[in-house]
């Protein structure tokens, strides 16, 4: 096990460092001039050199980038702004504040959303399969399969869209959706996101419900759930203790991968809702060639994977005692 | 080997009722191509502390039965006429409650393939225990120690070890003595084993049918062993069905059917089956064409497009009549065939083999003789796992030599039943040394 983690750590800093290396050239691959923008519309020549020598931009890329990396494991000096300690993610081009803050500052919401979507898209994306699959071919299967192709199908600008329209503007049964801190208070918390919750893990409840129920139909005709069966075990422990077991594997793998992805940033959901997570910041650095902002956010969602990835392989090993960590 | 003390009789008297009776079974599936005839009109009985083999190939109905008695069918495809006692409680009408309380309780099953019929993410203990624990109400302690006690009492080596195993650290036949241990672990009274013996090397084979025949005698179990396999039968069962086509063909004791077949497919059976005493230039003869579909069987006997003799019983009677299964007690046939044309066309057959018998086995003897130096190394071993699998062969010509009255050996069979014992026992050993 140790060994197994020492090895995964090694390769996620490698994997992390080639993915910051790429985002940061193919930053200045792109014909935008972060000096320009910071400078304004008029600008004499030696105000856009200044700028771009307080930007750290007169250097030559890898020299940038061999300073951005130095920053965030030791720490750097900034002319004019102070020491930046390590973790240095550096100051944000835009207003000039510090990246790591702001990012800390919105990861609560985005962690939060992901939570509380996750949960929702789990429960019901997984139940809906065991039920279509034990239903097989019965109008709860129909029902199921079709309300699954329609969920895969709609977009979240859409759904959310109509959602608040009608449910918080016409209708006033929800709040307009809001961010209260969790640690503050619980009910808030959960009422504030209740709406984005419920449309993101829409989007995400269709592929478990198709996942589950296509590999809980084959766990059905396995040889030992059959044995189970000829022992004499109650339908509700064959389905849960023998024929759930094996549908795990599929579903943790593609779980793994959505929690990575949104705790890069649910750029869609966020934008819709008017909430102020990581996706809207990545979109936001962007736009405005953030440099700093931009490594961030790149290097979050990265980081998120990666991990989500690592813990996704342990769980492999917990469901099924064939595989082996190595 | 235990095999000596085992009788082809039934070793236990016969009470008022039998304990297990399956009366005019048939079973249809709906599939996409139209329904599956799996079952036809099936009766037969059991009794307690007996085995009854059924034998048939491949789709001939013999494991459809058998989940049938389980209710392990797929309710929403399969149509089930007919009843199933077991003592007297009814099976097929029964609710699935009833069914829940009898499966792994009374009526245990084994399947063919341990591997996949075993959970690959619970240990071997748990399996057991939990058949122990939701059957007789045991503690959780309880029922491991019974685990314990059952892998032991199966012959695994350092149970208390071996019961926090998981079913891929087992080896095939260590895997399939669990799958044993898990079916008696509540002392059922009903075992049925589908093909237990198919997925393992010949040596564990026979280590694993000693093992069941101890645990019949022990405990009274009654056992229904389908087998393709008519070594296995000739080894371990007392009655004997052949199933084709979903229906039974033949139906007896072990010795009848093995030594006095009736109907062609059994004969066919018996002779696509290596013998050790036939010469080893006499081909093996297969029954020929292939099982009929079970969507649409043939009409009349649904051997009959296979059947050598329909000139003999009158083709239009082969394909317009279906035999039934006569007489209705002891050793009966479903065929056109009269019994004595049977008996003529056998005692033909029986002269012309034991004719290519002698005169193969001059030759075979001096072969052996020029090339005994430097072959003998490597023949022995050979030899050993041949005796083995030639135990049917045996019992085949044992039958022909019966029906035609000259006999070469009186208890052909027995002795070669013991012989292929001793012989897979001494393969086991060779095997091992060398």
């Amino acid at each position: 096990m140790t060994a197994f983690l020492t090895r995964r750590a090694i390769g996620a800093v490698v994997t992390l460092l080639i993915i910051a290396a790429v985002t940061f050239f193919l930053f200045f691959a792109v014909p935008a001039d972060p000096a320009r923008l910071a400078c304004g519309k008029v600008c004499p020549p030696e105000l856009l050199e200044q700028a771009r020598h307080n930007l750290g931009m007169d250097m030559p890329v890898w020299q940038q980038f061999l300073a951005w990396v130095v920053g965030l494991v030791a720490g750097r000096d900034y002319e004019g702004l102070g020491h930046c300690p390590a973790p240095c993610l550096g100051y944000s081009f835009v207003n000039r504040e510090p990246v790591l803050e702001t990012i800390l500052d919105r990861l609560p919401l985005t962690i939060s959303l992901t939570i509380g979507a996750a949960t929702l898209f789990l429960l019901f994306g997984v139940g809906t399969g065991v039920i279509a699959a034990l239903r097989q071919g019965r109008p709860l299967d129909k029902i199921a399969s079709v309300s699954s192709l329609i969920g895969a199908s709609v977009q979240i600008y859409f759904v959310g869209t109509l959602a608040m329209y009608f449910l918080v503007y016409q209708w006033q049964i929800l709040d307009r959706p809001q961010y209260i801190p969790f640690t503050e208070n619980p009910a808030a918390w959960a009422y504030g996101l209740l709406l984005p919750w419920i449309v993101l893990s829409i989007i995400f409840t269709a592929n478990y419900t198709r996942m589950t129920r296509s590999t809980m139909v084959e766990q059905l005709a396995e040889d030992y759930v059959r044995t189970a069966v000829a022992k004499g075990m109650p339908r509700r422990t064959v389905v849960a203790r023998f024929a759930l077991r094996g549908t795990l594997i599929p579903i943790v793998t593609i779980f793994g991968v959505d929690l990575g992805s949104l705790i890069g940033g649910a750029i869609i959901t966020e934008t819709t809702f008017g909430l102020q997570g990581i996706g809207r910041l990545a979109i936001r650095a962007v736009t405005d060639s953030d440099l700093p902002m931009l490594m961030a956010t790149v290097l979050l969602a990265a980081a998120a994977i990666v991990v989500f990835n690592v813990i996704v392989d342990i769980l492999y090993a917990v469901i099924d005692p064939r595989v082996r960590l190595s | 080997m235990t095999t000596a003390t085992w009788t082809t009789e039934p070793a236990v008297r016969r009470g008022p009722g039998p304990f297990l009776a399956v009366r005019d079974l048939t079973v249809d599936f709906r599939t996409e191509d139209g329904v599956v005839h799996a079952v036809d009109n099936l009766s037969f009985d059991l009794e307690k502390g007996t085995t009854l083999g059924i034998v048939g190939e491949s789709g001939s109905g013999k494991s459809v039965t058998n989940l049938t008695i389980l209710g392990l069918h797929n309710p929403e495809s399969t149509t089930i006429q007919g009843e199933i006692w077991l003592e007297d409680q009814e099976l097929v009408s029964a609710s699935r409650a009833t069914m829940e309380r009898l499966r792994g309780n009374r009526i245990a099953m084994i399947f063919q393939d341990p591997l996949t019929a075993l959970s690959p993410y619970h240990t071997v203990g748990r399996q057991i225990a939990e058949v122990y624990r939701r059957h007789k109400g045991a503690s959780k302690r309880e029922a491991r120690e019974r685990a314990i006690e059952m892998l032991r009492r199966v012959g695994i080596p350092q149970p208390q070890r071996r019961v926090d195993d998981y079913p891929h650290h087992f080896s095939g036949g260590m895997r399939q003595r669990a799958m044993i241990a898990m079916a008696l672990v509540c002392d059922p009274d009903l075992l049925i084993a589908d093909e237990p013996t198919t997925a393992l090397d010949v040596t564990v084979q026979a280590q694993i049918l000693d093992l069941l025949k101890d645990l019949q005698q022990q405990f009274g179990t009654s056992i229904i062993l389908i087998t393709h396999d008519l070594g296995v039968v000739a080894n371990t069962a007392h009655n004997v069905l052949v199933m084709y086509a979903g229906r039974a063909v033949e139906r007896g004791t072990v010795r009848e059917v093995l030594r006095e077949p009736r109907h062609p497919y059994t004969w066919g059976l018996l002779s696509s089956m290596p013998s050790l005493r036939s010469p080893l230039d006499v081909p093996l003869v297969p029954v020929r064409g292939t099982p009929p579909s079970l969507l649409s069987p043939p009409p009349g006997c649904p051997f009959h497009p296979r059947c050598d003799f329909v000139d003999l019983a009158g083709r239009e009677f082969c394909e317009g009549e279906r035999p039934e299964l006569t007489p209705e007690h002891g050793h009966a046939d479903a065929c056109h065939l009269p019994l004595r044309t049977k008996g003529e066309i056998l005692a033909e057959r029986a002269a012309g083999a034991l004719a290519a018998t002698k005169a193969a086995g001059g030759a075979a003897r001096d072969a052996s003789g020029g090339t005994g130096e430097d072959a003998s190394g490597g023949a022995a071993p050979g030899a050993a796992t041949g005796a083995a699998e030639g135990a049917t062969g045996d019992a085949t010509k044992g039958a022909t030599g019966a029906v035609e009255g000259t006999a070469e050996d009186p208890a052909g069979d027995a002795a070669g039943r013991e012989s292929a014992g001793g012989a897979s026992a001494a393969g086991a050993d060779r095997g091992e040394q060398s």
